[in-house]
Order: structure tokens, then C-alpha cells, then sequence
């Protein structure tokens, strides 16, 4: 067996990671775990990123990661707020319960 | 010994992602979450990005999901209800997210070249100099920035969820 | 450099000072403004004329440009010949003395400073128009004394009748004005400038029109304008309404002056018209027959300043007879004569009202000639001179206009003799009524006070001796040679009509009182017809008026603008909302569905994005 992995497979994992993110956050109906399927989503991209970076012999790519993930940071403790405030408000983390915007 | 190493910790994660998603307890989501993130880490080492492994296992993991778990805790979050939801998102949801990944593999398997390979230890650029390097020269103005938008951040979440003691 | 300008300056600077501050102001130094701005303008003109001996090529001065367009280049320039100077000495000349008899004459009037201030900027406005140098100038005069004429015809704008008369002064005007904007255009198509030096030299490569040509057509145009401001058929009818005015700008306006811009006009497109003789005739035609059908409707009215209105009308008819048949100095002439023994008529009529303390019906009028004395006097002076009694003005003028138009065609002559025979009957007509007799009102008589008098006087003196002004001689130069010759049967039968008329006059109302009312009653329907205008007014009101009015409200109005238009505009707003309405049932609250959407819109774009990066 050779010592090396196809990049394709990195990429692929990616994908499918990706994809699970995006069903989790279709389907799921509690709200903090629509967002912890928002955190798997960019853990994919940056799985993405980093894969590239090997690629091109570059190290943007991982800068790029390393971006992602402060703004991930700056913006899992504002939402994480917000989701407090929510549940304060409407004593329920159900997000089809949250629908006052129609009306 | 990368493609052993890639295949149990890709499986690790994939098993751990569908966790996530699956389940319908939050702190399990958030604990299946976190294997997701380790398995990565390792998966970064492999690439050749050490300081990127390790910052996701300090960053990610440390902190930004252990603040996920604060929050539950805090709220008691219970496992979920089924409540009627929307209808669109079952309707369009499945086929989307199928073309979806199949849309994303297509792309890859028609842009990426069959004979890429990575071989553990073939990149060594990953280092803290060189990533701290471009930080500070070619993405000095970025890096500013989300300072930032750090420091917003961390008013903003202050404001928002502050309680006044009586 | 003469400065023009001053003559039109001084009348807007008491028309500034009297407009703006004269509500504070007491009716001493209003007066003393206005009066004295014009009398200023008066002497300027006087040493203009007398340092600009002889005269004898047009003295031109170019202010400034006031408009610069492509090749159009219009200059406020301001021009004075033989032409120019004899109408400022009649403009300045007359209206100074009105302005002083109008001292006396809106003494107890509200709105004094009102009155003078209009007043100078009319003459603002006249001397404008006769200063001009280029058509388009003339035409912002011409505008401007139609706009002082609306301004003091509802000088008294409590009264219905007065706003109503004004607004047709001005609605009608406005229908001469589109005729002489059309002619502007025509001019200006045909010799890139508007200048009358320009366009009259520019004349020298055309040939005399034939047919209908384009300078006939010109000059037919310019006739329509003509008509509107010196109220000719078909566009006359404003002026009897135009008497609801104060007396003096019945006489300053409505008889001196604004009214003689139309004829002014033609004489000043004389080059023109000599070479449109189609154009030549109409206007001699329309003023011949509008001289006979105004004397008709004069002789049987009976209100005086009716019968002064319809007098001025005729008048006017004759003097486009003149310029119609090439006598441009003889009708020239007949404007400064028409403007001495016109203004004096209706000043003295307006001192007759003051006497009666407003009474304007002739019927309760009468042996007024022991109690205003000196107002019988000067009107009995402006009646035979207007009559054409020789040797007074009237006659002159008369005359050379008649003879002109003997030589244009005999059946002219007869027709204008017979007129001249009206207008003797029905100005001495309205001496015997007002003056002799018994008095049939119930007013107490008085003399009007002596800054009315003397202006009358002056008149009278003009009046009586203006023969020998020889102003056609004076003007001939201008004009190619038109001397008709003189026909000594042709004075006599003009002569014998005058007096016939006045012998009329007296057997029906001095030495026969009760013949008028038999001759009334024998000839029933044409009295009426004459009495009540021809019904002409209501022939108007209903073929144009009533239909314009329906149309404007009906169809432009509640068809086109309400439902249309607003329609339209209304409709656009309602289908925004309905869209929206639409639009809205994509907002269901969920944030899920929020999210499928944006799914949809992220693999789309990752479709299209592969598709167009060339992935196959």
C-alpha cells in the first residue's frame, strides 16, 4: 500500500461533513443545535482550506483557516447570547415556535 | 500508514457528524461535535498544518465548545420536540442536499488530478513562523480587522446577556 | 448716445417706488412720483427728438444681449426714427396729462397708490413697445401693456363685472398674441434675426408676393395680432367691456395709446406689408368694415362711455384703412389726432360722471352746459374735431386717409364717407343728450375741480389746432411716395358728410326730441339688432366659449387627467402592493425554509459557477 492518500479523499470527506451540516441545520429543530451544524459546516470548509494548502505548497490557506476560526469564535459567543436572550424571552430553543417575523 | 491513520479518523468523524445531526439530545450533538473536531485535528496533522491542529484542538474544541455546553447546561436544554415545521424544507431539503454533494464531488473529481497525493511530512510549511509571517505582513489588514470583530464580539455578547444583580 | 433708456426707465421707477412702498406712503408723494417720472420721460423725449434733428436714419442703441442661442442673438436695443419719436411724443405727451387729471379724478379712491403704480408701469411697458428695436422686444411691450390693461380694467377687482371684463381683455389679447408669435417664428425662419434693420434690409432680395407667399402670410399673422390689441373684427369685443375701468385708463389705454400698438405695428412692418399686398388689403378691408359696424352699434348706445368705446373702435378702423392703402403717414397721423380728441372725449365724459357723481346713462343726463361749463366746452371742442369740422385735426387726418382710399378703390371711399357721416351724428348725438335740454337726472351738478380742467384744456387747445402738425409730411420720408392727389369734389362730399351728420344729430335731439323713439319704433329690428352689439358677444360665447369650456372640463379634465393619468399613476402604486402582497407569502417565519432557500440558491450558483468554469 503506498504511504500517501489521494487528496480527493480529503475533499470528499469535506463534502460529505458539509453535507451533514447543512441536513443538521435543515432538519433540526432545536436552535443550538442548528448551530452547532452551522460550527460543522465551517469545520468542513477548513478542511477544504488546509487540504489546498498542502496542495499548493501555500500557506494562505491555513491563514485562511485561521480567520475562519476567530470569526467562528467571535460569532459562536454573540449567537449564543442572542439564543439566551430568546430563550429568556419565549422560554423555548424549538425554532419553529420563533416564527413572529411573519406576522 | 497515512491512508490507516485517514481511513479510522475520517470514519471517526463521519460516524461523529452523523451524530450531530441525528441525535436528538443537545449535549450528546455537542459531545459527538467535538470527536468531529479532534478527528480533524489529527487530519490537519497529517496535511502538514501543525499550528492549525493544534489551534483547533485549544480554540475549537477548548473553548467554543465547551461554551456550547455552558449554554445548555445553563438553559436545561431537554431533548427535542417534533413540532409541525416547514414544509418547504422537508419538500426541498433531501434533494438538495443530494445534489448538493454531488454537485461538490463532481466538481472535485473533475477539477483535482487523479495522481495528487499527500504524504505525511511532504509539506513542512505549516509552521507557527511562517504562518505568523503572513499573518503580519500580507494579511496585516485582516488580521486588524478581526481583532476587531473580536472586540465587538465580546461587547456584544456582554450587553446582550447581561443581568443586573438586584 | 442719447439714453434711450431713460424715457422707459423713469415710468418703472415710479412704478418700483409707488408698487413698494406706496401703502405708507401719503397720496401727496404718490402722485408727485408718478406724475413726475412721466414728465421727466416727457422732457427726456422732448431733447432726444430736438439733439437727433433731423432725424432723418434711425438712431440705434445696443444695451446689452439678452439672448444668445445658436445663431439667434437678440440684444435689448432701443431705436428711435421719425416714427418712434412721433408716437413718444404722443405716449409721453398725453399720458403726462392724464396722469395729472387723474390726481383729481381717483381722489377718493381706494387703492391710489395701486392705480399709479399700474399706471407707470404701463407706460413702462408702451414705451417698450415703441422704443424697440427688434420684434421680439416690441412683443415683450406688447405683452406687458395687455398685462397693465388686465391689471387696470379690474382695478376695482371687487367688482364681478370688472374681473370678468378684464379676463377677457386678456383672453382675447392672448388670441392676437398667438397670431403675432406665429409671425415671429415665420420671421425669424425666413431671416435668422428678429432685428428690424436686419429683417427690413433682408427684404430687398425678396420679390412682391403674388399669392399667398410667405410674406403675405407674415403679414396676415401680423394682422391677427393687430387685431387682438387694437380691437378690429373679429377680435374687438373686449374693448366695450374694457369701460368698467376708471375713466382714466379708459382714455390712457383704451384710446391714446395701447390700443394704437397695432397700428404702430403695421406702420413699423410698412417694408414688409408694400410687399405683401394680399395682406395690404385684408388689413384695409377689416379696418374699413369694422369703422362702419362700430359707428352703427355707436350711434344707438347709451351709456357714454359705450358710445366712446365703439367710437375708438371705429376709429381705429380707419386708421388701418390708412396704413391698408399705403397712407402710413396719414394713418399715423390720425393716431396722434385720434389720441388728442379720444383722450379728451373720455376725460371730459369721465369729468360729466364725477359732476353726476357716477351717473353714466345719457338718458339721465342734460343741460349740463350751464353747470360744467368749461367740461362742455372742451368736449364740445373734441366733438367737431372728431366729427372732421375742418379746419380742426380731425379733419386733416380724416381726409388724407380718405383720399388714400379713393385711390385704392372708390367703393372704400363711399363706404368710409358714410361712416364719417355716423361718426358726426353719434358724437354730436351724445353732446345734445349730455348737454342741452333739460336735466333728467337727480344729482347735483359741480364743476370738477381745476387738475382735472387744465389737462382738458390742453387737449382741447391739441385738439383744435393739431392740424398743423403736418405729421404725414413729416413722416413721408419713410414711406415710398403715396401723395394721392387733391380731388376738390372728393373734400366737399367728405366736408358735407361731417356737417349732415351733426344737422342729423340736431333735428333728432334739439329741435325734434320725440323723432328718435318714432324712428326707433318704425325700425324696430334693426335698432335692436345695433342696440344689443349684433349679439355678437353671445354668438361668441356659445360657438367658442361654451364648447372650449365643455371640452376642457369634460374630456382634458375629468376624461384624460382623473381617469388617465391619475389612473396610471395610482395604478402603478396599486400593483406594487399587489406584487408585494404576493411576494410576502415568502416570508412564512420559519427559519428553516429561510434556509432551504438559500440551499436552492447556493447549489444553483455552484451549478452555474462549475458549468461556466468549464467543468464537463
Amino acid at each position: 500500500m503506498p504511504n500517501a492518500v489521494p487528496l480527493s479523499w480529503y475533499l470528499a470527506l469535506s463534502a460529505v461533513l458539509f453535507t451533514l451540516g447543512v441536513g443538521g441545520f435543515l432538519f433540526r429543530r432545536n436552535i443550538i443545535t442548528m448551530f452547532m451544524s452551522i460550527e460543522l459546516m465551517l469545520n468542513a470548509v477548513n478542511l477544504t482550506f488546509v487540504a489546498f494548502s498542502y496542495r499548493l505548497r501555500q500557506i494562505d490557506g491555513q491563514v485562511f483557516t485561521f480567520f475562519v476560526m476567530v470569526v467562528a469564535a467571535a460569532e459562536a459567543a454573540v449567537g449564543l447570547a442572542i439564543i439566551l436572550i430568546v430563550f429568556k424571552n419565549r422560554a423555548t430553543l424549538q425554532v419553529d415556535d420563533l416564527r413572529t417575523m411573519k406576522d | 500508514m497515512d491512508p490507516i491513520l485517514f481511513l479510522i479518523f475520517a470514519a471517526v468523524a463521519v460516524v461523529c457528524g452523523i451524530t450531530v445531526v441525528v441525535q436528538t439530545h443537545p449535549i450528546t450533538s455537542a459531545l459527538a461535535l467535538i470527536g468531529v473536531m479532534g478527528s480533524l485535528a489529527v487530519l490537519y496533522l497529517l496535511l502538514g498544518a501543525q499550528f492549525i491542529a493544534a489551534a483547533q484542538m485549544i480554540v475549537y474544541a477548548g473553548a467554543i465548545m465547551v461554551l456550547f455546553i455552558f449554554v445548555i447546561m445553563l438553559l436545561n436544554a431537554g431533548r427535542e420536540r417534533k413540532t409541525r415545521g416547514s414544509f418547504l424544507a422537508r419538500l426541498m431539503g433531501p434533494p438538495l442536499l443530494v445534489l448538493l454533494l454531488g454537485a461538490i464531488t463532481f466538481v472535485i473529481l473533475a477539477v483535482v488530478p487523479r495522481d495528487a497525493m499527500v504524504k505525511f511530512g511532504t509539506y513542512t510549511g505549516g509552521t507557527v513562523e511562517n504562518l505568523g509571517r503572513a499573518i503580519f505582513t500580507t494579511y496585516l489588514w485582516p488580521f486588524e480587522i478581526t481583532s476587531i470583530l473580536v472586540l465587538i464580539a465580546i461587547v456584544g455578547a456582554v450587553a446582550l446577556a447581561y443581568k443586573e444583580l438586584d | 448716445m442719447q439714453h434711450l433708456w431713460l424715457i422707459p426707465a423713469l415710468p418703472l421707477l415710479g412704478f418700483l417706488i409707488n408698487g413698494l412702498a406706496g401703502r405708507r406712503l401719503p397720496k401727496a408723494v404718490i402722485h408727485t412720483v408718478a406724475v413726475g417720472t412721466v414728465a421727466l420721460a416727457f422732457v427726456w423725449v422732448l431733447k432726444t427728438v430736438i439733439a437727433l434733428q433731423p432725424l432723418a436714419t434711425p438712431h440705434v442703441e445696443r444695451y446689452f444681449d439678452w439672448i444668445r442661442v445658436g445663431d439667434l442673438r437678440i440684444g435689448f436695443d432701443l431705436a428711435a426714427d421719425r416714427l418712434t419719436a412721433v408716437m413718444l411724443l404722443v405716449v409721453t405727451g398725453v399720458g403726462l396729462l392724464i396722469h395729472i387729471y387723474s390726481i383729481g379724478y381717483m381722489a377718493h379712491e381706494g387703492g391710489y397708490y395701486r392705480f399709479f403704480a399700474y399706471l407707470n408701469l404701463f407706460m413702462f411697458f408702451m414705451l417698450t413697445l415703441v422704443l424697440a428695436a427688434n420684434f421680439l422686444l416690441m412683443f415683450v411691450g406688447w405683452e406687458g401693456v395687455g398685462l397693465c390693461s388686465y391689471l387696470l380694467i379690474g382695478f376695482w377687482f371687487l367688482k364681478k363685472s370688472a374681473t370678468n371684463a378684464a379676463n377677457k381683455a386678456f383672453i382675447v389679447n392672448r388670441i392676437g398674441d398667438f397670431g403675432f408669435t406665429l409671425a415671429l417664428f415665420l420671421l425669424y425662419l425666413n431671416f435668422k434675426s428678429l432685428d428690424f434693420g436686419t429683417v427690413f434690409g433682408g427684404l430687398a432680395g425678396w420679390q412682391t408676393d403674388t399669392g399667398m407667399g410667405t410674406l403675405t402670410i407674415i403679414g396676415l399673422l401680423l394682422l391677427v395680432g393687430a387685431t387682438g390689441k387694437s380691437a378690429q373684427i373679429p377680435l374687438y369685443v373686449w374693448l366695450p367691456d374694457a369701460m368698467e375701468g376708471p375713466t382714466p385708463v379708459s382714455a390712457l389705454i383704451h384710446a391714446a395709446t395701447m390700443v394704437t400698438a397695432g397700428v404702430y405695428m403695421i406702420a413699423r412692418s410698412a417694408p414688409l406689408f408694400l410687399k405683401a399686398p394680399i395682406a395690404m388689403d385684408w388689413v384695409a378691408g377689416i379696418g374699413l368694415a369694422t369703422a362702419f359696424f362700430a359707428a352703427t352699434i355707436g350711434m344707438v348706445q347709451t351709456d357714454i362711455k359705450r358710445v366712446f368705446a365703439y367710437s375708438t373702435v371705429s376709429q381705429l378702423g380707419y386708421m388701418f384703412l390708412g396704413v391698408g392703402t399705403g397712407a402710413f403717414g396719414a394713418g399715423i397721423f390720425h393716431l396722434v389726432t385720434h389720441a388728442f380728441f379720444k383722450a379728451l372725449l373720455f376725460l371730459g365724459a369721465g369729468s360729466v360722471i364725477h359732476a353726476l357723481s357716477g351717473e353714466q346713462d345719457m338718458r339721465r343726463m342734460g343741460g349740463l352746459w350751464k353747470k360744467t361749463p368749461v367740461t362742455f366746452a372742451v368736449m364740445l371742442a373734441a366733438t367737431v374735431a372728431i366729427a372732421g369740422i375742418p379746419p380742426f385735426s380731425g379733419f386733416w387726418s380724416k381726409d388724407e386717409i380718405l383720399l388714400s382710399a379713393w385711390q385704392r378703390s372708390p367703393v372704400l371711399f363711399w363706404i368710409g364717407v358714410l361712416t364719417a357721416a355716423m361718426t358726426s351724428f353719434y358724437v354730436f348725438r351724445a353732446i345734445f343728450l349730455v348737454f342741452f335740454g333739460t336735466y333728467r337726472g337727480e344729482a347735483h351738478a359741480h364743476e370738477s375741480p381745476p387738475v382735472m380742467t387744465l389737462p382738458l384744456v390742453v387737449l382741447a387747445v391739441l385738439s383744435l389746432g393739431g392740424g398743423a402738425f403736418q405729421v404725414s409730411k413729416w413722416l413721408a420720408p419713410m414711406f415710398p411716395e403715396h401723395a394721392p392727389p387733391e380731388n376738390p369734389l372728393l373734400l366737399a362730399v367728405s366736408i358735407s358728410a361731417a356737417f349732415g351728420g351733426a344737422l342729423v344729430a340736431w333735428a333728432l335731439y334739439w329741435w325734434r326730441p320725440a323723432l328718435p323713439d318714432m324712428i326707433a319704433a318704425r325700425l324696430k329690428w334693426l335698432y335692436r339688432a345695433a342696440f344689443r352689439k349684433y349679439w355678437v358677444d353671445e354668438i361668441y360665447g356659445a360657438t367658442v366659449v361654451r364648447p372650449l369650456v365643455g371640452t376642457s372640463r369634460e374630456v382634458l379634465w375629468r376624461g384624460i387627467d382623473v381617469e388617465v393619468i391619475d389612473g396610471a399613476v395610482n395604478g402603478i402604486g396599486r400593483r406594487a402592493l399587489g406584487i408585494g402582497s404576493l411576494l410576502r407569502l415568502a416570508q412564512s417565519g420559519y427559519i428553516r425554509s429561510y434556509a432551504a432557500w438559500v440551499l436552492l440558491g447556493a447549489v444553483s450558483l455552484l451549478i452555474a459557477l462549475g458549468v461556466l468554469g468549464g467543468v464537463r
